[in-house]
């Protein structure tokens, strides 16, 4: 589940005059609720499945219900900028779901006013989810990433 | 025009440019910190990025996450509102270079206004009257007689390295100058490491009269008249009205045309504020704030002109529609800055939650605000909650309907400034207009003597 595509359903809703909606996609089920103030609550009921098998050779993509909050761990954007999975177009992820990771690795790169910034884990884990696509922007305090802790 | 600006601020300010761009078709993007999240204008404005935690050091004033969000929503323009970024010349700059345009004077116009001490030379060569004082440090006994002379009682001695009431001595004659003068700077040694001291006309009771100015890239620079700010406290403005009970419409047509001038000077773009002490008939250059000021709604409400659409249109390149004859005053406004703090604690601030709030309305008011009833005010930022103004066809009219707004205002349970406000409004001096910037010292007398 991305920004882009919240905002996406949001203008529908808009645009349509509805006030809620429902929509379940595979392994993510996402419920808008539109109160009569005009703020949109939403409530993201499933984690995405991991990332479609990309030519660099899948690995075991690993499903987490986001309900488990109570033990996971957010690696959050230190900065405003655009998100990267890896460090050029043509190379590698640095991490997939499923990984398991260790503070200090590097996770992805922030783009911001034309500088790369490599973000580092703060935790040791396994990648549950990675709720940001790439190349989209990310604003302060973000959640790029949901670890388990191991 | 642009068709997208990020607000570079938060508040009632933010709210203020939100709305102007919202009549003008154009989207917003309101940036914001953690402790904001739940702010007004996050709520209207089209589009809001996170820009870091609560301290204004990691958000509002960070120029690098503040520029990125600029560019991942691909905005246009930038306007900083009041504080903050807005007079940062630096922050300017970068938006220029990375081309975003800022809504504001050029770098160099920030830069030459906030030297004080240049920007008064710059104001005097362009044969605007300044603060008769030395030409710089005094240096001996006879030079300290001198230049009194010169200048004439009364006259104040300052510190060059500092301020704060240190190093400070006012003296009415020659006999006590000498003393003074020593005594001024050994305490200015003791202060700041620095016994450097010069000498400044003293204007006892002045006003505090300022000038709005607008100046589009086409070199047209006009005046909307003035606002008269004298009633602070600690330097802080707390009522301002237009137009001023202390300028004739011969000061007015001087001091005007000084302003235009002395913008003219520095090639000035944008909205800018000319502050000037005004002395009976004698008016004295202080400094130019390069950027729309808190006050700016006296003027909007006197002359019908949105300074914050100027500012955007000006910025968009558009030459001004309005001449200096099309400026027309009239009625009288006045603005009373609601903070949150208890005047009977020294104006503590109270931040809290707004449990309860009523704002008042009718015929010739006003309020600027972005608070509403469950907000939590946060305690990172400053204390001013709401501007009241209050308008009307004449100033006793205008006050009128400032006691009677007063009255409906209501913000539950937090201590605010309004029953100051109220204080104030029906006070003889007040009324009768016999104020100066020590004003306000008469509603809580010194215990110390």
């Amino acid at each position: 589940m991305n920004i882009k595509k919240i905002k996406e359903l949001i203008e529908l809703m808009t645009d349509n005059d509805l006030s809620e909606i429902e929509i379940e996609q595979e392994n993510t089920k996402i419920h808008l609720i539109k109160r009569p103030h005009g703020v949109i609550e939403q409530q993201v009921i499933a984690a995405p499945v991991a990332q479609p098998a990309q030519a660099a050779g899948g690995r075991e993509p690993a499903a987490q219900p986001e309900e488990e909050q109570g033990n996971l761990l957010h690696v959050k954007a230190p900065m405003v900028g655009t998100f990267y999975r890896a460090s050029a177009p043509d190379a590698d992820p640095y991490v997939q779901v499923g990984d398991i990771v260790h503070k200090g690795d590097v996770l992805c790169i922030v783009e911001a006013m034309k500088l790369m910034n490599e973000v580092k884990s703060e935790y040791d884990g396994k990648i549950v989810s990675i709720p940001v696509e790439n190349a989209e922007p990310v604003e302060f305090g973000q959640t790029m990433f949901v670890l388990e802790p191991v | 025009m642009f068709s997208k600006i990020l607000i570079a601020n938060r508040g009632e300010i933010a709210l203020r440019i939100i709305r102007a761009c919202r009549e003008m078709g154009i989207k917003t993007v309101a940036v914001h910190s953690e402790a904001d999240e739940d702010s007004l204008h996050v709520k209207l404005a089209d589009e809001a990025v996170c820009i870091g935690k609560a301290p204004a050091k990691s958000s509002y004033l960070n120029i690098p996450n503040i520029i990125s969000a600029a560019e991942i929503t691909d905005v246009e323009a930038i306007h900083p509102g009041y504080g903050f970024l807005a007079e940062d010349a630096h922050f300017a700059e970068i938006c220029e270079s990375c081309n975003i345009k800022f809504i504001g004077p050029t770098p160099e116009n920030i830069r030459m206004m906030g030297d004080k001490m240049m920007a008064k030379k710059t104001m005097k060569k362009a044969g605007i009257p300044v603060i008769p004082g030395s030409k710089g440090v005094i240096n001996s006994k006879e030079e300290a007689l001198k230049e009194a002379k010169k200048i004439k009682y009364p006259v104040i001695i300052k510190a060059s390295a500092g301020g704060g009431g240190k190093g400070m001595r006012v003296c009415h004659n020659d006999v006590r100058l000498i003393g003074a003068f020593m005594t001024a700077q050994s305490e200015a040694e003791a202060a700041f490491g620095n016994p450097e001291v010069y000498m400044e006309k003293y204007i006892g009771a002045p006003r505090h009269v300022e000038f709005q100015i607008l100046a589009d890239e086409s070199g047209n620079i006009i005046h909307l008249g003035e606002r008269d700010c004298t009633i602070q406290r600690r330097h802080q403005k707390l009522i301002e009205e237009a137009p001023s009970v202390a300028i004739t419409d011969k000061m007015r047509k001087k001091m005007g045309e000084a302003a235009v001038r002395g913008a003219k000077a520095v090639n000035y773009r944008g909205a800018g504020t000319m502050e000037f002490l005004v002395d009976g008939k004698d008016y004295y250059f202080m400094e130019m704030n390069t950027r729309i000021q808190v006050e700016h709604p006296v003027t909007e409400m006197v002359t019908g002109v949105d300074l914050v659409k100027e500012q955007i249109r000006i910025a968009a390149g558009q030459e001004m529609a309005l001449r200096q004859d099309d400026v027309r005053i009239s009625g009288c406004a006045i603005e009373c800055r609601i903070n949150a703090e208890d005047p009977d604690r020294d104006f503590c601030p109270c931040p809290g939650e707004i449990r309860s709030l009523y704002i008042p309305g009718g015929m010739g008011v006003r309020v600027d605000t972005h608070v509403y009833p469950g907000y939590a005010i946060p305690p990172f930022y400053d204390s001013m909650i709401a501007k009241l103004i209050a308008y009307g066809r004449d100033r006793k009219e205008a006050i009128k309907v400032m006691l009677r707004a007063l009255d409906e205002f209501t913000v539950e349970p937090i201590n605010t400034t309004i029953g100051f406000h109220r204080q104030v409004l029906m006070d003889s001096d007040f009324l009768n207009g016999r104020i100066s910037t020590h004003y306000v010292e008469k509603f809580f007398p010194r215990t110390d003597a």
